[in-house]
């Protein structure tokens, strides 16, 4: 730290240095407003007074975002849906909301994190990538970590690479001597075997529709064809349930393999599954996510397991949790009717803008451009759309108002949600630039403009 | 030249994540966002080499990308490419009434092209901003 700037970051991953070092390039500090096709720079109070009346005005405003901020703002953003009786919907609708699903079906035997790094001897990842999108869970909380039951697997990681580089060059000195083509070595299979580990050591296994980065780190790698997880976890059931499965193999995966990873499974003392979301946007979907959950409680009869979502979204879980607290349901709750009403499928955001029901949109702290898919997009920047976000992101150059704010755990304090619902309080560490407000104050001054405008309106039905 | 019948997969890379707070505009989110994972096998098949432009097309639409031959695809049949604006053109919003898109899995064919890949902002322009002047 010096003079308000981050010089240096320590001890992060390698999303957290890229935000944190990054955070104030292509930052827009002024408001802007659509004028004649072209967003020109504004006063905050003219930014404010423009989105209240967008909101104020439209009968079915979306209000759409809220993962990447904090649960202050969210609670804020809910009493504004209220007022306005829009559709407020948070990026759990295109990442974990399958999964909210099948959890509202079946349930959801979880624990926290630390459970896990200190207990868990067993731990499969299931359509997710913690290299690519949770860098340090492995090394925060399973594999990779040091707990008080269960070692770290660093030391047997290291003997492998090095095993493996010393393979490498004995063939190469083979080839030579032998003045053959060196053999081109194929990424290795697997590690090791499950079932050929030592009892007392954790064992990874990763599952995914390609060969990830986190899968060199497992012990074991299962590959499934692409949309087959469901037909792979119903069989891994019946394997649980001591059935004989009577065929060869299933999604692409020999029936031996899948005996092995049940005894596995059934074998360990505390297992973990961690799914991503190739579960639940792959063809299934909430039906994957419900197989996987089926999957664990069948071995919660005859060991200690439990099953975690990866959250993606900076504060998703604390965003699905206050949605929760606030109107009795996790995501694309519908206000229309005075009261919230909850209908994935019908009041989740991309349904409601593929139909083009929506005649406004507020966006917090999210990019819809950037990851609804066409048609959605084609409809919300249609309509008058209000952008918060502190980048200046695709979202917000089709806005027709953008009002940058401070960024949550870095301009301004604010609380936010671990994947595993433990609450993490975060601090203010620089000022933000001036005029650049924490999300939460811009929704309350919208919310108080709204709540002016609508007021004539309101005594004149009494 | 025909194109090649694939099944398309959408998700994070970590490149992805980091372009991503590098910020949306800089060239970082393009590079590593806009492009196509393949199997060399395909590349093959196609012929084209490592940083060649390919056009994917589904039933939804069809985008630019940059080739790129990764080994983290182990079976031909297979082409990855990252979340962001390129990928969502060639993906329906069709939720199957669950609130989620289909984002894996999709039936896509590839053939070489000498388009170029388009920026972010003239992506934009092309493919929404005709609605928000009109």
């Amino acid at each position: 730290m010096r003079d308000n700037r981050i010089e240096a970051v320590k001890r992060a991953c390698a999303l957290s240095a890229a935000k944190f070092e990054n955070y104030s390039n292509h930052r827009n500090t002024s408001p802007l407003v659509r004028e004649k096709g072209k967003l020109v720079k504004t006063s905050l109070q003219e930014a404010i007074e423009r989105s209240a009346e967008i909101l104020a005005d439209s009968s079915y405003p979306v209000l759409y975002g809220w993962s990447s901020t904090s649960c202050e703002a969210t609670k804020v953003g809910l009493e504004l849906a209220e007022e306005i009786g829009g559709v407020i919907d948070n990026t759990s609708t295109i990442c974990h909301g399958p999964s909210i699903l099948a959890v509202q079906d079946v349930g959801l035997p979880g624990s926290t994190l630390g459970q896990i790094r200190h207990r868990a001897d067993l731990v499969i990842y299931w359509a997710s990538n913690p290299w690519s999108a949770h860098p340090r869970h492995m090394e925060r909380y399973t594999a990779l970590s040091e707990g008080r039951f269960q070692r770290s697997i660093w030391r047997r990681l290291l003997l492998a690479f090095h095993a493996e580089s010393i393979r490498k060059r004995i063939l190469r000195a083979a080839s030579v001597a032998f003045k053959r083509r060196a053999p081109t070595s194929p990424l290795k299979e697997t590690t090791a075997q499950p079932g050929t580990l030592p009892v007392e050591q954790r064992k990874t296994i990763v599952v995914d529709v390609r060969r990830t980065r986190s899968a060199d780190v497992a012990d074991y790698f299962l590959q499934v064809e692409p949309g087959k997880d469901y037909e792979v976890l119903q069989a891994l059931r019946a394997l649980v349930h001591e059935e004989e499965l009577d065929i060869g193999e299933v999604g692409g995966v020999p029936a031996e393999t899948l005996e092995e990873i049940a005894d596995t499974m059934v074998d360990c003392r505390f297992g973990v599954l961690f799914f991503g979301v190739g579960l639940t946007m792959s063809r299934g979907k909430l039906r994957n996510v419900d197989a996987a959950i089926r999957l664990v409680r069948d071995l919660n009869m005859r060991t200690k397991f439990i099953i975690m979502p990866m959250r993606g979204h900076f504060n998703v879980t604390g965003a699905d949790t206050v949605f929760t607290w606030q109107t009795g349901y996790p995501y694309a709750v519908d206000f229309s009717q005075g009261y919230p009403r909850y209908n994935p499928g019908e009041t989740s955001v991309v349904d409601i803008l593929q139909r083009g029901d929506s005649d406004a949109a507020l966006v917090v702290a999210s990019d819809p451009v950037s990851n609804f898919p066409r048609g959605a997009t084609r409809n919300l920047v249609k309509n008058p759309l209000v952008v918060i976000d502190p980048h200046l992101s695709a979202t917000a150059l089709m806005a027709d108002v953008v009002i940058p704010s401070a960024f949550v755990g870095i301009e301004a304090e604010g609380t936010t949600y671990r994947m595993d619902h433990v609450p993490l309080p975060l601090k203010k560490i620089v000022e933000p630039p001036e005029g650049c407000l924490p999300d939460e104050e811009i929704l309350r001054r919208i919310l108080q403009e709204v709540r002016r405008l609508r007021k004539p309106h309101a005594s004149s039905l009494l | 030249m025909i194109g090649l019948l694939v099944s398309l997969l959408t998700g994070r890379t970590i490149d992805q994540g980091c372009g991503k707070e590098y910020g949306k505009l800089s060239k970082e989110y393009v590079e590593n966002v806009a492009v196509c994972e393949m199997n060399s096998k395909d590349m093959e098949k196609l012929n084209i080499r490592d940083g060649d432009k390919v056009k994917v097309t589904t039933e939804f639409g069809s985008v630019t990308v940059t080739a790129k031959k990764s080994r983290r695809i182990r079976s031909p049949g297979i082409i990855f490419i990252p979340y962001g604006p390129w990928a969502n053109l060639i993906l329906t919003s069709d939720t199957h009434s669950t609130g989620m898109p289909l984002l894996k899995g999709v039936q896509a064919e590839v053939e070489p092209t000498d388009e170029t890949v388009l920026s972010l902002e003239d992506l934009l322009t092309q493919c929404y901003g005709k609605e928000k002047s009109g």
